[in-house]
């Protein structure tokens, strides 16, 4: 199976749910899961095959498309894309697994929740940047419907706010995208073609920032965050794992494969900056978490978190920052999209609450214990122990960092610390409540069911594959860091 | 051969980690199954372990399998290994011994746990992860087993999580050790960058070989430091967080909330020793300073304030097993001296015999506490040793070995070769003095504590204190067995343990007490140990009465004795200046989110609405008026039309005959024209 089964198998999707008969919820659900399957086996095995055959020329599609602006259809995988469509189709499988129990329109549930796969997907794949910026405007309007629709708490202010964000951003990418266009010759938009084009530094001066904002601002940089924790609560669980744990990743993806390579002075000029944002983003992430009392709010302030260290890998700009800010994306999203899924369908669909002291009551350590290792797990995951793919994440950012400013990591490590402050406040205070002598029992609630053991066990297993044997993703991702697009980053002095 | 070799060393911290794995997917109901499965593994782990130690008797021999490549890119690649020489060696047979031991008395403590099972997976899960703490071949690979077991304690401090003050314990033992991890981490990554490798020894390109070295010590940082001695300062804030050194040694005697087979496995015996491990294992690169060096020096001190500070707050608690942590942080400061003063030997030999007679300690105040009904204050003991004679006598040797009686237990000979090596250290005799002070204390306060607890009568007569079980009784008299024969690869006379360490062969040295300074030091060693006891027996015996008696030396120190009750107020003082800023910080970023964010998105909304009330004005008031105008004006003519629209078929007949008549006549009319 080539690569272009990923975007094939969940658009098609997406129009099989909308042609099904109405109220066919079991149907929609599995043809959603059929084809997030089929997209994380095509991609699985598309990297597999790329590990046992490593030069072999790349998956490529090149169509002619809108000739008269220069766009073609263009996709191609490299190790890189593919470690990320790969974690798409992971994402997907865990966030179907999770919306299993949907009852309200399912049919237009997975339809935008197949769309948003199929946008995601679609922008690791482009080469072409108009094509890119289709994709990417793809996912803006499904994420929109599925908060506002299926959400909770605020959640037309939450959708809103997010779709405002969105769109801001998706504005400034725009701008960036055409004025490099226009200074390229009004002949391509190629991204390889963009990037091998010489921009006068006045103009990288100015079309850096705006195109790199333009994506930093979905993958949660500081200050530009706060749509993110609102986003995040206010979504649907399966909507959350995708905003936190795919979403974000492509505006980190399109900072890293699009805006660097396109203006590599004007990024040398604003590095120090970002890397500033990124530890900002860290510590001021950790802290507010740490006064939280919704659940949802602290998983939502630990993405602004630890998403600051994949703008700091990428700031870093060598191999060790740019490899750990793509570790750091995979790994973030599988953690984070467990982290929520067990925030807000397993805990929260049986207590209707996500408060920290409400959930005391409930003993959930008794009343859920699989749901409490499984959070045990993915707080260990959170916090960077050594086992699970964060650390591997954050001590290669970390080393890459070390080289250019040292200086910073004193505060990424207390950042790391307040990290392990927080994650236990919330993991004790939510599932291991201190009890009263003669306070109530608990209310029995029901017992796990398999769709949500899987999708745990699913992301938990993949967390400490990377952990513990990291050396085949690493492969994979290098693969795509040796492409032409980046030499002039990591070429910086 | 080499390979099954490999594969064998791999075994051993592997075999309890896979039982730990299997354990955790076990439900509560088949706990027997999984003490079974985790006393087995680590059998099998330790027969392996004791092999290995075998394999690197002979003086000198060292043994490195080909490293595992964990990371690559380039040439840049990150290796993990294991590492088979007398340190490690020595360790790892050391931690499965005692470990195997303190599982089979589980056995019995934990007979009517619930969630017993559990235990002996997360017990297994530690004891794996610490074998690949101190059979690692990489810096990389034991940070990341060193994580693992500060994850393996924290969830047994927390074992009995329904109690409060137990979760509290272990989430402070967690942050407190994980401040001192990230200066470990921070110093690898430093390490790291300056050498390229993490791999202790690596054919000449190791971090612990001359090349990466010396250029270690020939580079410099901020302040003059050396790059070697930066980077050991922050492996020695690592060390202090997991070996429990002032200022970072709070959490220890609260880690006490766990069950006491874990207080004795990893907070006496193995997890704390891991600190002295660390800088055993990486005193090439802390001693490139020289013997002076900051970074021995700074050792070397922390270690002498830790060893005094915590005997001194050991006289003053109630609490059995406080009392042990407080003293198990007072030799791991020991320890600390040793390795700043250039004994390395000192500090690993000590740190085995603590770990035989410490383990045998906490066991044994285990089983006090067992018979006892859970009771844990020796106020409200005493005359325990005429309904526990078995194991009042194996706690009077853990105790004699700890105080350092002379001659045949291993507690004195060790201590003896830390007074050696810091008394000829030539930084200066604080340390010396220091830890001499240090030694007349522990052998007071272990007096007192063996006093008040088997000797004089029962201060509670209402409770009838009983033996413990086979089970838990057999496994003190082996431990008590090694505090005393470990004592034979010690003494001065035939000192085979410090030379093994050292790769060299160790020969019977008859003259040794002749040689400058011995016999002296034996003669001070034995007088602190008497002048402790004795103070001790003149002021406890027959000093408490019942168990409302105050301490003797309480009424006479008065306000300095509450000082040391409280620990000197180091809790107190970091919740004031470290917990509650932190937690008004959050609080403040919080109030920073809410004020100023959410009103910004406040603001912008209402900048839109306000647009899109203009726009719908201008709509309302330009556009609609003319729009409306024609719409109105289409819908009345539509009204007249459809009147027409009558629904009676006659009428719609009608209009059609007239319609076809129409036609009818005009077609004739254009045809005849």
């Amino acid at each position: 199976m080539t690569p272009a089964w990923t975007l094939i198998s969940a658009f098609a999707a997406a129009l099989i749910v909308l042609l099904l008969p109405a109220r066919a919820a079991m149907a929609s659900r599995v043809v959603a899961l059929v084809a997030s399957i089929i997209g994380a086996v095509a991609a699985g095995s598309a990297c597999l095959a790329k590990l046992a055959n490593p030069d072999a020329a790349p998956w490529s599609f090149d169509r002619e498309w809108i000739p008269n602006l220069g766009s073609r259809f263009h996709l191609a995988a490299d190790g890189l894309s593919l470690t990320l469509l790969f974690l798409t189709g992971i994402t997907a499988i865990a966030g179907v697994l999770f919306s299993w129990n949907i009852e309200k329109r399912p049919r237009a549930f997975f339809a935008f929740f197949m769309t948003i796969i199929g946008g995601v997907y679609g922008v690791f794949l482009s080469r072409d940047a108009f094509l890119l910026f289709v994709f990417y405007e793809i996912v803006i309007l499904p994420k929109y419907m599925l908060i506002a629709i299926w959400g909770s708490t605020n959640k037309e202010y939450g959708a809103m706010k997010l779709t405002m964000y969105s769109i801001g951003a998706s504005s400034l990418i725009l701008i960036g995208l055409v004025a490099a266009y226009a200074a390229a010759g009004a002949t391509s938009f190629d991204i390889a073609h963009l990037a091998a084009a010489t921009y006068p530094p006045a103009m990288q001066a100015w079309a850096f920032p705006v195109l790199f904002l333009g994506f930093a601002v979905l993958a949660g940089i500081w200050p530009f965050h706060t749509w993110a924790p609102t986003g995040h609560v206010a979504a649907p669980t399966a909507a959350s794992m995708l905003l936190a744990g795919v979403v974000m990743k492509l505006g980190a993806f399109g900072a890293l494969c699009v805006a660097m390579p396109l203006f590599p002075q004007g990024f040398e000029q604003y590095k120090a900056l970002i890397a500033g944002l990124a530890v900002v983003g860290i510590i001021y992430g950790a802290l507010t978490a740490l006064s939280q009392k919704d659940l949802k709010f602290i998983i939502g302030y630990s993405s602004v978190s630890h998403m600051g260290f994949i703008l700091l890998g990428l700031a870093a700009a060598n191999h060790w920052g740019l490899r750990g800010a793509v570790l750091q994306m995979i790994s973030h999203g599988i953690i984070a999209g467990l982290l929520f899924g067990i925030a807000g369908r397993v805990v929260y669909e049986r207590t209707h609450t996500r408060d920290l002291t409400e959930l005391g009551r409930f003993d959930l350590w008794k009343s859920l214990p699989g749901a409490a290792l499984a959070f045990t797990l993915a707080t260990a995951a959170s916090m960077g122990l050594p086992g699970f793919s964060g650390f591997v994440a954050e001590i290669s950012v970390i080393i890459g960092l070390w080289q250019v400013y040292p200086w910073l990591t004193i505060a990424v490590a207390a950042g790391i610390i307040l990290t392990g402050v927080f994650s236990l406040r919330a993991l004790y205070r939510a599932f291991f409540p201190e009890r009263e002598a003669g306070a109530a029992p608990p209310p029995k609630l029901p017992p796990l069911t398999w769709p949500e053991i899987s999708a745990m066990g699913l992301l938990l297993a993949v967390s400490i594959a990377i952990g513990i044997y990291p050396k085949p993703w690493v492969q994979l991702i290098d693969d795509g860091l040796r492409s032409p697009l980046f030499q002039s980053i990591l070429s910086l002095p | 051969m080499a390979d099954h070799y490999h594969l064998l060393l791999w075994c051993v911290p592997l075999l309890p980690l896979l039982a730990g794995g299997i354990i955790a997917f076990l439900p509560d109901a088949k706990g027997r199954i999984a003490s079974k499965l985790a006393i087995g593994a680590l059998f099998v782990s330790c027969l392996l372990a004791l092999g290995a130690l075998g394999c690197v008797l002979p003086a000198g021999t060292v043994r490195i399998p080909a490293p595992l490549t964990w990371f690559t890119f380039g040439d840049v690649t990150l290796k993990i290994g294991l590492l088979l020489d007398p340190l490690s060696a020595g360790m790892a047979a050391m931690v499965t011994f005692v470990a195997l031991w303190i599982f089979i008395y589980s056995l019995g403590y934990m007979e009517k746990e619930k969630r017993f099972g559990r235990f002996f997976g997360f017990l297994s899960l530690f004891c794996g992860a610490m074998l690949m703490v101190v059979l690692s071949s990489s810096l990389l690979l034991l940070f990341m087993a060193w994580e693992l077991v500060g994850l393996a304690s924290y969830l047994l401090i927390g074992f009995y999580y329904e109690k409060p003050s137990a979760a509290a314990a272990a989430q402070k033992a967690f942050i407190t050790t994980r401040i001192g991890d990230m200066a470990f981490f921070l110093g690898m990554i430093w390490l790291y960058g300056h050498s390229g490798t993490l791999l202790f020894y690596d054919g000449g390109n190791g971090l612990l070989e001359s090349g990466a070295l010396s250029s270690l010590a020939g580079a410099t940082t901020i302040g003059g430091l050396t790059v070697s001695a930066a980077a050991s300062l922050l492996l020695l804030v690592g060390a202090m967080g997991k070996s429990g050194q002032v200022p970072l040694h709070t959490w220890l005697p609260d880690a006490m909330e766990g069950p006491t087979p874990v207080s004795a496995l990893i907070h006496a015996a193995t997890m704390v020793a891991a600190g002295v491990f660390l800088v055993a294992r990486t005193h090439p690169i802390f001693s490139l300073g020289g013997d002076t060096g900051i970074a021995l020096t700074a050792t070397a001190w922390i270690g002498a304030i830790t060893a005094l500070y915590a005997a001194l707050v050991a006289m003053a608690q109630y609490d059995i097993k406080r009392i042990l942590a407080y003293s198990t942080v007072s030799q791991l400061g020991f320890m600390m001296i040793a390795l700043g003063t250039g004994g390395v030997a000192a500090a690993m030999f000590h740190l085995i015999a603590h770990a035989f007679f410490k383990a045998l300690l906490f066991l044994s105040a285990g089983s006090v506490i067992h018979g006892c009904h859970e009771e844990q204050d020796i106020r409200k003991m005493g005359g325990l040793r005429k309904a526990m004679p078995k194991t009042f006598l194996v706690y009077a040797i853990g105790m004699m070995a700890l105080a350092g009686f002379p001659f045949v237990f291993s507690g004195f000979w060790s201590k003896e070769a830390i007074l050696h090596s810091a008394e000829y250290w030539p930084g200066g005799k604080g340390p010396f003095l220091i830890a001499a002070c240090a030694a007349l204390l522990t052998a007071f306060y272990m007096t007192r504590q063996a006093l008040l607890v088997f000797f004089g009568e029962s201060r509670s007569p209402e409770s009838h204190p009983h033996e413990s079980p086979l089970v838990m009784i057999v496994p003190l008299f082996v431990l008590a067995a090694g505090a005393v024969l470990l004592s034979i690869i010690g003494t001065p006379l035939w000192p085979w343990f410090e030379k093994w360490i050292h790769g060299e062969a160790a020969v019977f040295h008859a003259g040794a007490f002749g040689e400058k300074g011995a016999i002296g030091l034996l003669v001070l060693s034995f007088v602190i140990v008497t002048v402790g006891v004795g103070a001790s027996v003149a002021v406890y015996r027959n000093a408490m009465a019942s168990s409302d008696t105050p301490d003797p030396l309480c009424s006479k120190l008065g306000g300095f004795w509450r000082f040391l009750e409280n620990a000197m107020g180091f809790d107190a003082f970091y919740q004031k200046a470290v917990i509650n800023p932190l937690a008004f910080f959050a609080g403040g970023i919080d109030m920073l989110e809410r004020m100023i964010f959410v009103p910004l998105m406040g603001l912008a909304e209402m900048a839109i609405k306000g647009c899109g009330r203009i726009t719908r004005a201008s709509d309302e008031v330009g556009l609609n008026k003319g729009f409306d105008g024609v719409c109105d004006g289409l819908r009345e003519r539509a009204d007249s039309t459809s009147r027409s629209q009558t629904g009676s078929p006659q009428g719609y007949l009608r209009t059609i005959g007239l319609g076809v008549t129409v036609l009818l006549v005009l077609y004739f009319w254009l045809s005849a024209g």
